[in-house]
């Protein structure tokens, strides 16, 4: 072990690896906010481009609502487009962001998912990301530093593909400030995986002239709309056969989810993000003494792969449902997927909501390994938990 | 009980802008450098200047997948002995762990200071006087990686040679040859004391 027997083991920020692929990429446009709350992600970019090692034309705006507008510009124009944002840099672009998946333009975006303000809270949490889910957007969550890299390349693809921007997810300060090991491919082999980029319809080509976003009345606005859940839809097989191809060339397992231990389980947590990572540690250490517990690891969240969910999860008794965010009024996002799922397979499965790490509360291996507790003494109720207040 | 046997976990403490995050990550690249697993991340709280600050490493043959904040420690590393009068920097260390200070002060007169906060330690306490010893040789205060030194020689959780490379690796383009050897030569000084 000693001396480091592969080489491409390194150890970065979650920021540095999505800079560190996003570099690999090397896109053709980079628009980017630069100032608070943005990330460590473009300041590692922009030393990337000041050092000569990318071409990538990087655009400083005025604003994220300005970010993610010169991104549907420069996308739209048929140039490989990507930029960052977080929190409330996020929540502004909301408006935008509708418009990029409306004309259907291939945008990656990496997010460090936090907390919004009020009150002023710059800490991990997914009330960003959850905020902009229904915005057309394809939304990868990763559990570590490897995962922020490797769904950083796979999202760029799958935006090309399926002509749907993409967010490529980490968590805020969990993942994007803890430096922690991850292997990285060549950069010959990132260009190979994502071909060139040769949209079928962008404005710079002159001898076909197109129009983006155009008028559409009653009488077509709704199929326009149509068409693009469709390609949502079909979004998820794309992002399945895109996974696969990296796997081949990373040797790192891919899916639309991580069923951890979760074939013989009577009570499974559902999550995304960094704390599956240490629900794998309570899962291993309470089935020494027994008990069948299992994690279910949502990594593609929109397309939700709602049937292989379902079907993973068919021999567990109860389950709860962790996340970070508040849906106001209602449950939060995650549970209504899960228990709409289960209503429509008949199934009576008991469902826990538990929300839990708003604004970048620590959460404990001990907290989780109560969730199950509780799970199996059939402490559930409709009401919903939130774990440390 | 440690919940994470595999994994040797440490814990700096130290005040908004004196450079834990970077011995934290000297240390973390020292480990990869030899083959090994990390983590490396500072307690996410509000970056205050002259703040108290907790920074976690984990080192481990093993990947490491937890992301909890570290709570039960192998070793402590005290950057500033101030931080002694308000946190409970022991708690979850045990009487076969180590405790190191970045001070002037006698194990027994650090002992006493912990049983006066109603934290009494039975385990090991290793003063180092940091700051003396880059003063002395770097002409400058940089006890924050000065007092690697005296980690290494504790807890050999990782070898004195990978941690000078890495300071060097990270400080080299910034500082320059020279004021790096010095520091390294700190560094070796503090590894070098009894």
């Amino acid at each position: 072990m000693k001396n480091g027997k592969n080489k491409n083991r390194i150890a970065l920020t979650g920021g540095a690896a999505a800079a560190e692929a996003l570099k690999q990429i090397e896109p053709d446009v980079m628009a980017v906010y630069p100032i608070t709350p943005q990330t460590t992600i473009i300041e590692t970019f922009a030393k990337f481009k000041a050092d000569g090692e990318v071409e990538t034309e990087v655009i400083e705006v005025e604003s994220e609502h300005s970010a993610i507008s010169a991104c549907v510009g420069s996308s739209a124009a048929g140039a490989r487009t990507v930029t960052a944002t977080s929190s409330q840099g996020l929540a502004l672009m909301n408006e935008i962001l509708y418009i990029a998946s409306g004309m259907r333009l291939p945008i990656l975006m990496v997010v460090s998912a936090r907390a919004l303000s009020a009150p002023i809270n710059i800490h991990g949490d997914h009330s960003d990301v959850m905020g902009a889910r229904d915005a057309g957007w394809i939304q990868i969550f990763s559990e570590n530093t490897q995962e922020i890299y490797d769904n950083t390349i796979i999202g760029m693809k799958l935006a090309e593909k399926t002509k749907l921007p993409v967010m490529a997810i980490m968590d805020g300060f969990n993942t994007s400030h803890c430096v922690e090991n991850l292997e990285i491919l060549s950069k010959d082999q990132v260009q190979k995986f994502l071909g060139e980029f040769s949209p079928e319809k962008y404005l710079l080509d002159i001898e076909h002239p197109v129009t983006f976003g155009p008028l559409a009345l009653q009488n077509s606005y709704f199929e326009f709309k149509v068409q693009q859940e469709e390609a949502m839809e079909k979004a998820g097989r794309e992002y399945l056969k895109i996974a696969k191809e990296f796997e081949k060339i990373s040797g790192r397992k891919k899916d639309y989810f991580e069923a951890y231990k979760t074939e013989d389980a009577e009570e499974v947590i559902i999550l995304a993000g960094s704390t599956a990572g240490t629900t794998k540690d309570v899962v291993d250490r309470m089935r020494q003494t027994g008990k069948k517990v299992g994690l279910l690891k949502i990594s593609l969240f929109r397309p939700f792969p709602l049937r292989e969910i379902l079907s993973a999860l068919k021999n567990a008794k109860s389950i709860a449902v962790m996340e970070r965010a508040i849906s106001s009024g209602t449950y939060p996002p995650i549970y209504n997927d899960i228990v709409n799922g289960l209503y429509q397979s008949g199934e009576t499965k008991k469902v826990q909501s538990i929300i839990y790490s708003l604004g970048g509360r620590d959460i404990f291996a001990k907290d989780i390994e109560k969730v199950f507790e509780d799970l199996k003494a059939e402490k559930i109720s409709k009401e919903i938990k939130y774990i440390g207040v | 009980m440690k919940y994470h046997k595999d994994i040797f976990e440490i814990i700096f403490h130290a005040r908004g802008g004196q450079g834990a995050k970077a011995a934290a990550e000297i240390i973390a690249q020292a480990a990869v450098s030899e083959g090994k697993f990390v983590q490396a991340f500072p307690q996410f709280g509000p970056e205050r200047s002259g703040a108290p600050t907790k920074t976690f490493v984990r080192i481990s043959d093993k990947a490491i997948r937890t992301y909890e904040p570290v709570i039960d420690p192998d070793v402590v590393v005290v950057l500033d002995e101030t931080i002694l009068d308000s946190e409970t920097v022991t708690a979850n260390l045990d009487s076969d762990e180590a405790l190191i200070v970045n001070t002037k002060k006698t194990v027994e007169q650090i002992r006493q200071k912990l049983t006066e906060r109603g934290a009494g330690f039975e385990g090991r306490i290793y003063p180092i006087d940091a700051n003396g010893i880059s003063m002395e040789i770097v002409g400058q205060p940089r006890p924050n990686t000065v007092i690697l030194g005296k980690f290494v020689q504790v807890t050999e959780a990782v070898d004195l040679a990978s941690v000078t490379a890495e300071f060097g690796n990270i400080f080299e383009y910034k500082i320059g040859k020279e004021a790096t050897d010095k520091n390294i030569l700190a560094i070796e000084k503090a590894y070098d004391t009894i």
